[in-house]
């Protein structure tokens, strides 16, 4: 049995754990339940122009951010906290053990991702007006959902490589949330300045919303994009860059972090964190 | 040392081991201008028990991390398993089993799932004479856990889960094993209940152990034979007789004489009394005669070791 077999058994088996523990299952529905809420409240506004409604039209994009939020933020804090705890150690003290812990990581973030995703759709499907997948949709998506993996899971290693304190998340998060703010998928892009705009079109979040909108809106709501199109040849285009930069970086990275893992550096955790919260 | 490194040739081209599991020579380990490790130099022989004990910072766990291949040394001659840890491989690694002191890791998983998955790693590696991994259900058995193989980890006495930080350390059948500090923490029964685990495993298999603690008590129960390390190099190696006996030659005699105290440490305390009767006779009192402890020639050792650095 190869490493990445043993890692797909360790990632069904963490999946198989989300779903029995009532935190983690709240983790999966209390967004869920969020965003539905949300777009409820703005189902009477509508998006400037049209007669659509704005709820329906952000629905998608928030699509968009879950797997972005996935990919980026769960890898990274899985990666931190199973430095802090030893996980990470252990796997290192086990022959292919790295190797397996990594794909089992993988499996893990893109399962939990893609059953947050499902659960934000389904309702979505039914409870929200406007929303509706054509063949052409399903097709964008079966090539969307694997890039935006590939776009944000490898970079959320790297930069979970960097930090060990789960203090420093922060350092993580805000940017994250920065990025979102200004990724068009709350409020229109096309309604902030110009460099703005440019800047928010750097980050994946932008065009995963977009993506997301194109799978799941009328082709006439394209009209209010940017370039009034969908855009699909940059949005691989942008998305493929950032999975580049991720794979490049986050071999390089892992390899540094396992290096550094040793029972001591666990250990001098162990004390940080008990101190942390007074014993 | 020199005589243990002797290979007996086979008639194939694989040397028939007859070589140290763990040979170290002359080791260095240096952070910025500290010096950790001062050319220390030790090796254990297949199915030995050795124990490394010293005070806290003598250097202890970074031994032991250079050993597991955690840890780059600064300079000096290790070999694990005829192996430099540094290039060990997943082959090599496969042969070594490390105890971790868990904490809160895994706390999902039931420990059947945890050492069936821990277990497959060890699957690819196994050999004619070591069938790898260990069964879990006899492991569990081995280890004090039978009837807890569905339980979640997070739902584990604390002596339970200790025990399956050894389960893990042993799945794989390791020819070497080591144990960093292993009952730091315990409350005397638990460190008892470890203590015979730690026992009845190394009657079972021949498997070598390097274990670190800074506890003399517990080196003097479950090693074959102590090194004593302090301020960086070793101060001191055998068994716990042995050790006894080198610095035992130091007595302390206690007597009172005309209502006074005396004390006074010789290596020959029986001439000594001898010639305290012959002198005072009926006047001496209160005679004691006490041998010094292991416990005491280790305090004393380190003392020096570190009054000198």
């Amino acid at each position: 049995m190869t490493p990445i077999v043993m890692g797909l058994r360790r990632g069904w088996i963490e999946i198989r754990h989300t779903l029995t523990n009532s935190v983690d299952l709240w983790s999966y529905l209390f967004p869920a339940i969020l965003l539905l809420a949300t777009v409820a409240f703005m189902r009477n506004s509508t998006v400037p122009g049209t007669s659509f409604s704005l709820g329906s039209r952000t629905l998608p994009g928030v699509f968009g951010m879950g797997i972005a939020m996935g990919g980026l933020m769960t890898t990274s804090q899985q990666l931190i906290m199973d430095r802090e705890d030893g996980t990470l150690l252990r796997a290192k003290a086990v022959p292919s053990g790295m190797a397996s812990y990594l794909t089992g990581k993988v499996v893990l973030v893109g399962g939990m991702t893609l059953i947050g995703f499902l659960i934000q759709l389904i309702p979505g499907l039914f409870l929200v007006d406007g929303l509706s997948v054509d063949v052409g949709g399903w097709l964008t998506l079966l090539w969307l959902l694997p890039v935006a993996f590939v776009a944000t899971l490898p970079l959320g290693a790297a930069v979970g490589s960097l930090f060990d304190d789960p203090r420093n998340m922060a350092l993580v998060t805000l940017p994250i949330f920065g990025a979102i703010a200004i990724s068009g998928i709350f409020y229109p892009i096309t309604g902030f300045p110009g460099w703005l705009q440019g800047l928010g079109q750097v980050f994946p979040m932008y065009w995963l919303g977009l993506g997301m909108r194109s799978v799941f809106l009328p082709d006439s709501l394209a009209a209010v994009e940017i370039g009034h199109s969908w855009r699909h040849l940059e949005t691989f285009g942008v998305l493929a860059g950032w999975a580049v930069l991720g794979l490049v970086l986050a071999p390089i990275l892992l390899r540094r972090m396992a290096a550094r893992e040793s029972g001591s550096a666990v250990e001098a955790r162990r004390e940080r964190a008990l101190s942390r919260v007074g014993r | 040392m020199d005589m243990m490194e002797a290979v007996v040739r086979g008639a194939g081209a694989e040397p028939l081991v007859a070589e140290p599991v763990i040979e170290v020579r002359d080791l260095r380990m240096r952070y910025g201008p500290k010096e950790v490790l001062n050319g220390i130099g030790f090796s254990a022989r297949p199915g030995e028990v050795l124990a490394l004990l010293g005070p806290n910072g003598a250097g202890k766990t970074t031994t032991i991390e250079i050993l597991e291949g955690f840890r780059r040394r600064s300079a000096g001659h290790v070999r694990v398993l005829g192996t430099d840890p540094e290039h060990g491989g997943e082959r090599w690694r496969a042969r070594l089993g490390v105890v971790l002191q868990s904490w809160r890791d895994h706390g999902k998983w039931q420990v059947r799932e945890l050492l069936e998955h821990v277990g497959l790693h060890y699957l690819p590696f196994r050999t004619e004479q070591i069938v790898r991994p260990w069964p879990v259900d006899e492991l569990l058995d081995a280890v004090g856990l039978t009837g807890a193989g569905r339980t979640r980890v997070s739902k584990l006495s604390g002596g339970q889960r200790r025990r399956l930080d050894v389960a893990i350390g042993i799945v794989g059948r390791p020819e070497l094993l080591f144990l960093d500090e292993p009952t730091v923490g315990f409350d005397p029964a638990a460190r008892r209940d470890f203590h015979d685990l730690i026992h009845e495993l190394t009657d079972m298999a021949d498997t070598t152990v390097l274990l670190t603690t800074h506890d003399l008590d517990e080196a003097e129960k479950l090693a074959d034979r102590i090194l004593i390390l302090a301020g960086g190099r070793i101060i001191a190696s055998g068994s716990a007789d042995e050790l006894s006996r080198r610095v035992a030659g130091e007595s302390e005699i206690r007597w009172t004489r005309d209502g006074q105290r005396f004390v006074h440490s010789t290596a020959d305390a029986t001439a000594y009394v001898r010639e305290l009767f012959r002198q005072y006779g009926e006047a001496i009192g209160d005679l004691e005669v006490r041998r010094s402890s292991l416990e005491e020639t280790y305090m004393k050792l380190v003392h020096e070791a570190e009054a000198s650095r």
